[in-house]
Order: C-alpha cells, then structure tokens, then sequence
C-alpha cells in the first residue's frame, strides 16, 4: 500500500509541473505511466477515462479515479493531492505578482513558448487514447465525428456530443 | 460596504449587497459550478457566475486570471478558481474555491466509477461508455486543435509542435523527459523571436 502511494506520488507530482495546457496536456503521460506501471489493463483505464469526462467537474477528475483504481479511497486521495498541489501552489505564488507584470517582454515569451507545447501534448493524448481504445472503428467514427461537430458548432455544450457517442456506440455495438 | 474591496455593493443587483463574500458562500458558490459543469466548459459557468450574475469581479479581471492560468501548468480551472478566491479572500478564499469547486465532483466521480465498475458486466452499458470515450477523444482533439490554431506560423514553434506530437503521441515516449527538454528551448525561441522584432 505504501509503495502504491509513493508511485503515485512519483507519477503524479511531475506531471502537475508539466501540465502547460492544462489537464488534456497530460492524458498521454497518465496513460504512459499506467501501462508502464501495470496499474491496470487498457480497457479499465478507457473506462474511467470515460466516466472522468462524462461526470461533472474538470476531466483531470481521471487522476482521482487511476488513484482509487490503484490504491482505493488513499489512492484517491494521494493521487488528487499530488496532481493538484503542485501546480496550485505554483500559480498562486505567480498569480499575486501576475498583474505588476503585464505586458512584459518575458511575459509573452511564456505565453508563445508554452503555446506549441501544450498543443502538441493535447494532440498527443488524444492519439494515445484513441489507440489505446483498441481497433472498433466504430468508435474511431465516432470519435472523429464528435470532433468535426465540436470543432463546427464551439458553443455546443459537449455533454450533449458525449451523450450521442454512448448512444451511437450502444446502437452499432455487436 | 466599502467601495474600495474588489466588489462594489451597488453592482449586486440582487440586493444582498454584501460587499464581502464570506467562505461559506464561496465554497457553496464553487461547489454548485463544481457540480453544474457537466462536460468540462467549467470557465464558461464561471465566467456566468462570477462576473455576470453576481458581478464579483470586474471581465478584464477574470479574463487576465483566466489567461494566465492557461499559460501556467495545472488545470485551467482549478487555476482560475484559485485566482478569484485568492482576488475576493485572499490565500482562504483560494482554498475555499478550489476544494469546493474539485471535492464534490471528486467525491460523485470515484461513486460512479465504483458502481459502474460492479455493473461492468453489461454489455450494453460497455458499449455506452466506450462511446463516451470515444466522444471525450473528440473533444479533446477538438481543444488540441483549436489550441494549434493559436501556435504561430513560424518554423521553430511548429517545430517543436512537431517534434513533441511525434514523440509523445506517435513513438509514446515518456512524456515528462520529452517536455523538460524541449520547454527551454521552446522558450528560447519565442524569446529571442519577440527580442528581435522589439530591437
């Protein structure tokens, strides 16, 4: 159980550091961690993908769900405090002087260096996902077809996209 | 009922005219978008919340709080919570709106995952939430592309684009030696790109 913790610990904290971008930046390094790590099969880790996007509050909720996965209501626990802590702190520290800095030459290297980082990492995760789904190209359909309607109407509330991939996989499924 | 705090009384229209918020009510204001939020457009629940319903903090305010978080690591709308607890009670209120805003949906989503995972033997429901995950692929494609729509068109910020997409997402190299190493030197460019222009 220790052990458990501690990898999570090891796991989570730096990816905190890392997610420039947000939490879909780090999708393709929770997955890696998972698979290396052998916390749990492919398809256990799709699912609580799934159910992290499709219950409310931030999809990084998925980081609460591979520690209870891992190490039960602990693991939860462990695995929330060491993705959210970090970065938390790490921004309120910069959030106090944010304002006295506006404008500033650095200030918008931050802003354009980070952007083809965290880019590339949100594209990345999706890939690693989908792959990791298996070969049903149903869901790859739908998969694409739910990012052509995102992309088409921004404004959807994508609850509703969510909700027509479960019942167009549930229809079509054998 | 100061005027000089960040919330002006004249601007509640609701008449509470409070001009501190008090804890309680910032958690039980984050809790409820923490909940509401189905589908993950958090700052846009937010933004109708915080600045148009109860006009706690001023648009430029939130916006450049939102900003930054999306530049800083860790996830934009824990951050952004941060920042308007942090604006309206100081280091407390940045607590009381980040664990109101993650605890409760923390706590629904380990419930759901446990239940689904006793029910996981149906097939149908599989079949559902494997459809889901493939909708929240599309969607989180459709954040990578909109956020590659805002890279600029230059050769060294496409580059590392490039070479981060291929080796995370394609070769599935780890990610966090790949990002320590390519972040100075994406930083580098920018900087030296927006020196360069200023000169």
């Amino acid at each position: 159980m220790r052990d458990s913790l501690l990898s999570l610990i090891l796991v989570f904290v730096p990816l905190s550091l890392l997610s420039v971008g947000g939490g879909p930046s780090i999708l393709a390094g929770i997955d890696h961690a998972v698979s290396a790590r052998g916390w749990m099969s492919q398809r256990d880790f799709i699912d609580l993908f799934a159910i992290a996007r499709a219950a409310p509050g931030p999809g990084v909720l998925l980081a609460t769900l591979v520690g209870w996965k891992v190490a039960g209501i602990p693991g939860a626990a462990v695995a929330s405090l060491a993705l959210f802590l970090p970065s938390s702190l790490l921004y309120y520290a910069v959030a106090r002087h944010w304002s006295a800095h506006r404008g500033k030459l650095w200030h918008s290297a931050l802003e354009r260096g980070l952007a083809p980082i965290a880019a590339a990492l949100i594209l990345a995760g999706s890939l690693v996902i989908l792959r990791a789904s298996g070969t049903d190209y149903t869901l790859w359909a739908i998969a694409a077809a739910s990012t052509a309607i995102l992309l088409w109407r921004p404004k959807l509330n994508p609850l509703w996209v969510l909700a027509a991939g479960g019942i167009a996989a549930m229809l079509t499924g054998g | 009922m100061s005027s000089d705090g960040p919330i002006s009384a004249a601007a509640d229209p609701s008449g509470a005219g409070k001009a501190q918020v008090s804890l309680p009510t910032l958690i039980a204001v984050f809790a409820k978008i923490g909940l509401m939020s189905f589908g993950g457009a958090l700052s846009g629940w937010m933004y109708r919340e915080i600045v148009q319903r109860r006009h706690w903090l001023a648009e430029d305010e939130f916006l450049s709080g939102l900003a930054l978080g999306q530049i800083m690591p860790g996830a934009n709308v824990a951050n952004l919570s941060l920042f308007i607890g942090q604006r309206l009670r100081g280091g407390s209120g940045a607590i009381a709106a980040l664990g109101g805003m993650l605890l409760p949906p923390m706590v629904l989503v380990v419930v759901l995952a446990a239940l689904y995972l006793r029910l996981g033997d149906v097939v149908w429901l599989h079949r559902l939430v494997g459809g889901v995950a493939a909708s929240a692929i599309g969607l989180t494609a459709m954040v990578g592309i909109r956020a590659t729509r805002r890279v600029e068109r230059r050769r060294a910020p496409l580059a590392v684009l490039l070479v981060i997409f291929i080796a995370v997402g394609v070769l599935r190299w780890p990610m966090v030696p790949v990002v320590l190493c390519l972040t100075p030197v994406s930083l580098a460019f920018a900087y030296l790109a927006l020196k360069q222009r200023h000169a």
